[in-house]
């Protein structure tokens, strides 16, 4: 049995250490607001932050996991930078399906937390990792500079 | 274990109490309403595919008619109104990003007057019978369901009126519904929505004359500017249930390891390492439906886990011999050589012939001609295919990301032989769906698999090999053309020779010439005044699972006609734009059976001609937008493309910035967009800005090639997509103002064709090189 802290709450999981923490979240958990899109670090749908720091899920095996404190999107509102991502994502109208959201404002998030006024090159570093179909790249930049108080005009 | 239970979510897009209810608390009554409405026949299994099963002498029914099942525009379909006062408001099409849950429910409550804080969404599960024609797909939803649903939505209005008449006794025509409650007006007595419901219910839906639609200056939903998304708040908290979150108690987990070749067969299988993985249950074969498989599932290996990693770890570890079969020797390089050989000879099917091309090309002073290759592409959705099934009591019950519910519906009450009515298919959010999901073949797959595991709940998913292996994919093409020019540089000849393995591969053995359905995707349709036109179909034959992807044939057929012209003009030194609105003629309206579109994308030719003259606007505005003529840097160069598709009109201007290595910038695009009158702008711009970015993949990076008639690309690192640092820095819709009288057109399609064509011409622009052959990787690298 492995103990997770996951948005804040110890959860225990009986689950192989080599299974990708995704799986663990998703199946297990049935925290199902983490995404899978490809499962070799690809995409970025699956990004949640591990001690604050954004991570690929699908890579990431339960046992690197383990003991450490993990927030997904259920959880990310709780921080500031979060919620303002969230408002943000919103009020700019990103999401097209929205498959992908989790793993964007999660990554989103990360960066805002790194670094709360991002340059394009900022966000284009930042960002590239998570792959959005629906094509909502330029209203997520859009909504990254909202989120930071850095205006909603691109 | 997470608090929320699993289910609770799922019942916020489908209401409880329905048959997609999860709760098993299931009436029925909409299945028994199937059966009597709609018995089962041989044309259902032909759902989607145009001019297929339609009898010769039935009278031609055009747009939302003309669809399986048609339209319904009944409130007592849609609409329900709680005591308190809660409307909700089915949605018959499936969401995948394009809004539809948030436009339809909007159309509704505008001519409901219902107040929009207090309309819920509620998810139709596959009912045609019921709700009409669900098939979600072909740029159709709002075109097809604005007038029913402003309709249903009145008539709803009508009957609350009248219930509110009746209570207070007094004529009709002195009450009226405003904002989610009827006022009698000479007095000011007002009552609201939840307490006329019950009385409103009983009610007959009034006849059609007796409902007057409003008048569009009164829109209060219709039309607006606002970002509002039915399922944003779900989405941004992770809170929603698309077709790979499904769980139910009990439930399995499964992969399946498929035939890597069109047509292979497994051989055999060793599943002992497999089985060692722990929290894999079972290993077992899946015979699959040989070519044409129409949407059925292809066969293969199914491993079955406790989780969905037991069964993916499981799979990697089978050994398996597959009989590949005729089709392990499909090769893209050669392939692409017979398709190139092809186009350059005279012949194949005629498509379209007016005048005589060939004399005319024999005599002109110029002539000009340019071959044109586009590769295969997938899907690529960001939800994989996914779906999860159960079957109790011999009743299969069925959640999944599908486009086409009754089309899922009906294959798996075929492949598993069940009644109709012994199966349901509930309707997720979709993770992107561009075509793919339209097909049924994964929601089968997990029908299937369940039915082995003795009808306990398991969840099919699809790996990104899996989905970019198995994918129905956009078809290859190579195109040749031709223009003759008279002395004074007037074009007098067009001659368009395309080669592009059929999607009617899918359904029928070996047809090898486009259907009408493909042809009518901008190609035969060609609108440009020229005498001399010839359109030629070869031979291309299919050693794939073709299928439509957003736009489809237009991809091709508008990258070739849209980069020729913009060729022709730079030959002669012409602008391009200018040339372009030359080419184009008068203002005219044309018949499109009269220029061999038999198809008309199943519309009336009366009620959408193809008029030039809103072609030509905007191709004005996106030109004018864009500042077209503005002085620009070295490197640095503007494009443009204009098209037709999905009864929707659109030009764009792209803007590329190209360094020195030949790696690009696109600082800005620029579409005006004509699909007449639109219900959410904002999504229509946002369907617009995906477009830019999705043709822009295309054009840029994206390709699938086959060797020994395996997919070569296994994932994201070999089929590469636009990401943010290639995105367009800022893409600008303009939407052209449009009254509410003139039919809508499509937009989730019509927004790709232009894009490859206009960056081309930009790069061309810019460089001096012209592009034939998508996407351009590293074409640019040594040439500039």
């Amino acid at each position: 049995m492995t103990t997770l802290t996951v948005n804040g709450k110890a959860t225990n999981v009986t689950a192989p250490d080599d299974t990708p923490l995704l799986w663990v979240l998703r199946d297990h958990v049935g925290l199902t607001g983490t995404k899978f899109g490809c499962g070799m670090a690809l995409c970025g749908a699956c990004t949640v932050h591990l001690e604050g720091s954004p991570v690929r899920s699908c890579q990431t095996p339960l046992s690197a996991a383990a003991g450490k404190k993990i927030t997904t999107i259920e959880g990310v509102g709780a921080t500031q930078a979060g919620k303002a991502v969230q408002v943000a994502w919103l009020k700019i109208g990103v999401p097209q399906c929205g498959y992908c959201q989790s793993g964007q404002i999660m990554s989103a998030t990360a960066l805002l937390q790194a670094n709360p006024k991002p340059s394009d090159a900022d966000i284009d570093q930042a960002m590239s990792g998570n792959i959005c179909r629906c094509g909502t790249y330029t209203r997520i930049r859009t909504a990254i500079k909202s989120a930071a108080g850095m205006g909603d005009a691109s | 274990m997470n608090a929320r239970h699993p289910m609770q979510a799922l019942s916020d897009y489908i209401s409880a109490g329905s048959p997609a209810s999860a709760s098993n608390k299931r009436s029925g009554t909409s299945r028994r309403r199937f059966l009597q409405a709609a018995p089962l026949t041989g044309l259902v299994l032909y759902v989607g595919i145009p001019g297929i099963g339609v009898a010769a002498d039935e009278p031609k029914k055009y747009g939302g008619e003309g669809m399986p099942q048609g339209l319904r525009d009944s409130p007592k379909i849609f609409v329900s109104i709680a005591p308190d006062g809660m409307v909700s408001i089915v949605v018959n099409r499936s969401e995948m990003g394009q809004g539809v849950r948030t436009s339809i429910p909007k159309i509704v409550a505008d001519e409901l007057e219902a107040d929009w804080k207090r309309v819920r969404v509620v998810q139709a599960p596959g009912d045609e019978a019921r709700y009409g024609n669900q098939d979600t797909d072909g740029s159709r939803s709002t075109r097809h369901w604005f007038d029913p649903m402003r309709r249903c939505g009145a008539s709803a209005r009508v009957m609350l009126e009248q219930a509110a008449a009746a209570r207070w006794k007094v004529p009709l025509d002195s009450v009226q519904a405003r904002n989610h409650e009827v006022v009698h007006t000479p007095s000011g007595r007002k009552l609201g929505y939840g307490a006329l419901a019950l009385a409103a219910a009983k009610l007959e839906v009034p006849v059609p004359a007796a409902v007057k639609l409003k008048d569009p200056s009164q829109f209060r939903y219709i039309g607006k500017v606002d970002t509002f998304l039915t399922d944003g708040q779900a989405i941004a908290t992770g809170k929603t249930w698309f077709g790979i979150d499904t769980r139910l108690p009990g439930m399995l987990y499964a992969v399946i390891a498929r035939p890597p070749v069109l047509g292979g067969k497994l051989k055999t299988f060793d599943a002992t390492e497999a089985l060692k993985v722990p929290g894999v249950v079972k290993v077992f074969a899946m015979e699959g439906t040989p070519p044409p498989s129409e949407f059925q599932p292809i066969g293969g290996v199914v491993v079955v886990g406790k989780d969905t990693w037991a069964a993916i770890k499981g799979r990697s570890l089978l050994k398996i011999d597959w009989d590949d079969g005729a089709h392990a020797s499909y090769n893209s390089i050669a392939f692409r050589s017979e398709l190139e050989a092809a186009v350059l000879k005279p012949g194949g099917k005629e498509v379209r012939n007016e005048g005589d091309t060939y004399a005319a090309l024999a005599n002109a002073a110029k002539k000009i001609e340019a071959n044109y290759y586009v590769p295969h592409f997938a899907h690529a959705s960001m939800e994989c295919p996914a779906a999860t099934a159960r079957i109790v009591n011999g009743a299969c019950e069925i959640w999944a990301c599908t486009q086409s519910p009754q089309a899922a519906h009906d294959r798996v009450a075929k492949r598993l032989d069940l009644a109709a009515d012994k199966v349901t298919v509930n309707v997720t959010l979709l993770g992107g769906g561009f075509g793919r999901k339209s097909k049924a073949d994964f929601v089968v797959e997990a029908a299937l698999v369940s039915k082995e595991m003795g009808g306990q709940p398991v969840k099919l998913t699809w790996t990104r090999e899996d989905d970019l292996h198995h994918d129905y994919f956009h078809t290859v093409c190579a195109q040749h053309l031709e223009a003759g020019l008279d002395a004074n540089g007037k074009v007098t000849a067009w001659l368009h020779r395309t080669a592009e393995p059929t999607i009617l591969s899918i359904f029928a053995p070996d047809p090898k010439a486009l259907a009408p359905f493909e042809l009518g995707l901008g190609l035969s349709g060609m609108p440009y005044a020229i005498p001399n036109i010839r359109i030629e179909n070869p031979e291309a034959t299919a050693h794939a699972r073709i299928g439509w992807l957003r736009s489809v044939n237009n991809i091709q057929h508008a990258f070739a006609a849209q980069s020729f012209i913009a060729e022709i003009a730079q030959a002669q030194g012409k602008d391009h734009r200018d040339f372009l609105i030359e080419l184009l003629g008068p203002d005219r309206l044309i018949d499109p059976t009269k220029i061999s579109d038999s198809w008309n994308h199943g519309e009336s030719p009366e009620r959408y001609p193809i008029n030039v003259g809103r072609l030509r606007k905007v191709i004005e505005r996106v030109t004018q937008e864009a500042q077209w003529g503005r002085k620009m840097g070295t490197g640095q160069g503007l494009g443009l493309a204009a098209h037709y598709s999905f009864v929707t009109y659109v030009a764009a201007v792209v803007e590329v910035s190209v360094d020195p290595k030949g790696d690009i910038v696109i600082p800005r695009i620029d579409v005006a967009v004509d699909c007449g009158p639109t219900v959410n702008p904002d999504r229509v711009r946002s369907q617009i800005e995906g477009a830019c970015v999705m043709g822009l993949s295309q054009a840029v990076v994206s390709e699938i090639t086959f060797k020994n008639g395996r997919v070569e690309q296994d994932n994201f690192h070999q089929f590469e997509v636009v990401r943010m640092n290639l995105a367009p820095r800022k893409i600008v819709v303009h939407i052209m103002p449009s009254a509410y009288d003139v039919p809508l057109g499509g937009v989730g399609e019509p927004g790709v064709p232009v894009v490859a064509p206009a960056l081309m011409n930009a790069i061309a622009a810019a460089t001096g090189k012209r592009i034939r052959q998508l996407p351009l990787r590293a074409q640019l690298g040594s040439a500039i």
